[in-house]
């Protein structure tokens, strides 16, 4: 038999289940990001239920339906929804926008979008609250027209959707860049209204990009702390949020309490992404002909 | 309905995509755009459609004018090289697309758009495929769906953009002669883009060659083929073998190379343009053209030998090719590596001060004696 040196051909390895993939470092990279999956994420959420779980299962009940919390899971579900609903639509508009058009300045407002995020939530708080504030820029205004915003839950709101603005803006303006000009001009050259050429065509490519979005910015909502205790008021019953709640019980050093309504936040936060991205794979696989 | 391009002129920036494109399309006939990429078709074609506004000129459909009529009120059936198929739609849905799109007054009632899908997919070989969505469809399914879907509307002009660009050279011929035999049915007047000559000439009444944002030439493609009537479309045209050389004594010279001219003046330059088909091959020099090769490759594949040759003694800037017939081939039986001369047939000759050439016919008089040998 010849080696490999004599016929110029490289040795064949032996195909051992490991060598069947062509991409290198397949084990190394997903070791990598599980290890730093379980110590980022999972390991606190563990602590978390273990924490939790030095309550009876009666203590545990009492401590998450407590009429106060009750109240806050109430006041930050439907400001959350409020919130990532109207960021769904600024969101969608803001996006359209920075892909469809071409005009002065929009590579800053482009820059902009992604300021709630680079800004410490705190300071979105206070400044927010400063201008929605009874003599504020935008609060004497809004006060000559009846409306109260700051120390309201309006102001809750208010500060839920300018910290998860960008989650629907950074994720519906790829999928819009990548849409083909040509399927609407297909569409308008069948001719479709503009208004169909949207609800028909764009729309619908924009849909799953779009709930991520909201969903995105929904939970985040539910958990944001910073920026909503300056503008909230934080009144019992009426505008304290969840995470407050969970501020609350850590100041009275009652931790248990604590995870045990974080645990609440956490489920509700993962039963709400898991159903998205159960919802949004059915969709998905449907465009991609599986 | 017949479709009258007049003065159209666009420019892209600093880039003149067409300069003053006068043209006239005639009623029930296939014409295709022919053309490099950048030569202005494209642009020509979604300009017709109204995907795209001209900066000067008009456009006629059957004498009226359609310049400032939107896309969607000029009643055209546009298919796009990439399908442009809406994929969250079933087959079924995006055929009938055109037919919801209709306003409340003219839009059939449900059962009857139904009944026009289920024609369409007929038509288009497709009816089992109705309720799949378009990322399930091979690309010939695809591009059948998207023309079914574009007459729906009966429209009375189709357009399209290389229509057969994404797919395989297997598919693409079938789908061209289906293409072909709806046309020959239907009888809608269309005007189709493409790069491939082969497709132009083979698919359709009249072609239009277009280079620069200009049209070169408007024939059939049998016209086309046997007169050319500049350099341009005589390159575009297939393979040319080129002579190029100075015109000296009623012969068109270039080193060891010379071929005999009718009376052409002395000493200016010239290029004798030479077709695969209008050449053949003998062991001897004959009488008009003395064009020494040697055979660098030869190809069986096809319907007929195809020989490429390297000039002896002279120069050409690309290699010269020979067409001959299999039988041809077996009775001259050439080789590789040997040395042959070319025998001129019919040629046509660009003389420098003239943009139109000259056909000359020797005849193979001399090339069947010295073959015959």
């Amino acid at each position: 038999m010849t080696t490999s040196a004599q016929t110029g051909v490289a040795p064949v390895r032996r195909l051992g289940r490991r060598h069947k993939r062509v991409l290198p470092g397949f084990g190394l990279s997903l070791g990598i990001s599980l290890f730093f999956v379980s110590l980022v994420l999972l390991l606190p959420m563990t602590g978390l239920v273990v924490e939790a779980s030095g309550m009876t299962w009666d203590q545990f009940w009492f401590t998450v339906t407590d009429p106060r919390v009750v109240e806050s899971y109430k006041v930050t579900l439907w400001t959350a929804l409020a919130a990532s609903l109207f960021n769904g639509l600024f969101g969608l508009l803001l996006a359209w926008v920075l892909v469809r058009y071409e005009f002065p300045g929009k590579r800053l407002i482009d820059a902009v979008v992604d300021l709630p995020f680079a800004l410490p939530t705190a300071v979105a708080g206070i400044t927010l609250a400063t201008l929605f504030s009874q003599n504020g820029w935008y609060g004497q205004w809004l006060a000559k027209a009846g409306l109260e915003v700051a120390f309201t839950p309006l102001g809750i709101v208010v500060a839920m959707a300018f910290t998860s603005i960008p989650f629907v803006v950074r994720t519906v303006q790829p999928v819009l860049e990548e849409l083909s000009p040509a399927d609407e001009e297909a569409a308008v050259s069948l001719g479709a209204s503009d208004g169909r050429v949207f609800r028909k065509v764009i729309f619908p490519s924009l849909w799953p990009a779009m709930v991520t979005g909201v969903a995105l910015s929904f939970t985040r909502s539910l958990g944001e702390f910073g920026a909503i205790i300056f503008i909230a008021g934080n009144t019992p019953y009426v505008s304290e949020v969840t995470s407050l709640m969970i501020f609350i019980r850590l100041q009275e050093y009652d931790y248990a309490a604590a995870s045990a309504i974080a645990a609440m936040v956490l489920l509700a936060s993962l039963i709400l992404l898991f159903s998205i991205n159960l919802w949004q794979g059915r969709y998905l696989r449907r465009l991609e002909g599986r | 309905m017949s479709i009258t391009i007049d003065q159209i002129s666009k420019n892209f920036g600093g880039f003149q995509a067409l300069n003053n494109v006068s043209l006239d399309i005639p009623e029930g006939q296939l014409t295709a755009l022919l053309g490099p990429s950048g030569s202005g078709k494209t642009t020509l074609l979604r300009i017709i459609a109204g995907l795209e506004s001209s900066d000067s000129g008009r456009i006629l459909f059957g004498g009226d004018d359609v310049s400032q009529l939107h896309v969607r009120d000029r009643n055209i059936g546009f298919v796009f090289q990439h399908y442009a198929l809406f994929r969250h739609l079933t087959v079924a849905e995006n055929i009938a697309f055109g037919l919801e799109s209709l306003p409340r007054k003219q839009r059939p009632s449900k059962p009857d758009i139904r009944q026009r899908v289920a024609r369409l997919l007929e038509m288009i070989q497709l009816p089992e495929l109705a309720k799949r969505y378009p990322a399930q469809l091979s690309g010939g399914q695809k591009q059948r769906v998207a023309l079914a879907r574009a007459l729906a509307t009966q429209p009375r002009i189709l357009l399209l953009d290389e229509p057969f660009g994404a797919l395989d050279a297997k598919v693409r011929k079938d789908l061209r002669r289906w293409l072909r035999a709806l046309h020959d049915e239907y009888h809608f007047t269309s005007i189709f883009v493409t790069h491939d000559q082969e497709e132009a000439l083979e698919l359709s009444d009249q072609v239009v060659v277009m280079s620069q944002g200009k049209v070169e030439q408007v024939n059939s493609p049998t016209g086309l083929y046997a007169r050319p009537e500049s350099r341009f479309v005589f390159d575009f045209l297939g393979h040319v073998n080129v002579l190029a050389g100075v015109v000296k004594g009623q012969k068109l010279v270039q080193g060891d190379a010379w071929v005999s001219l009718p009376a052409v003046r002395n000493d200016q330059e010239a290029q004798l343009y030479l077709r695969p088909h209008e050449v053949q091959l003998a062991r001897t020099p004959c009488a008009q053209a003395k064009l020494p090769l040697r055979i660098e490759a030869i190809s069986l594949i096809g319907s007929e030998v195809r020989i490429e040759l390297a000039p002896e003694g002279w120069q050409s800037d690309e290699i010269w090719e020979i067409g001959m017939s299999h039988a041809e081939f077996a009775r001259q039986n050439p080789a590789r590596g040997e040395f042959w001369y070319a025998v001129p047939g019919v040629g046509h000759l660009f003389v420098a001060d003239s943009a139109q050439p000259r056909t000359i016919d020797w005849q193979y008089t001399e090339a069947a004696n010295a073959s015959s040998m």
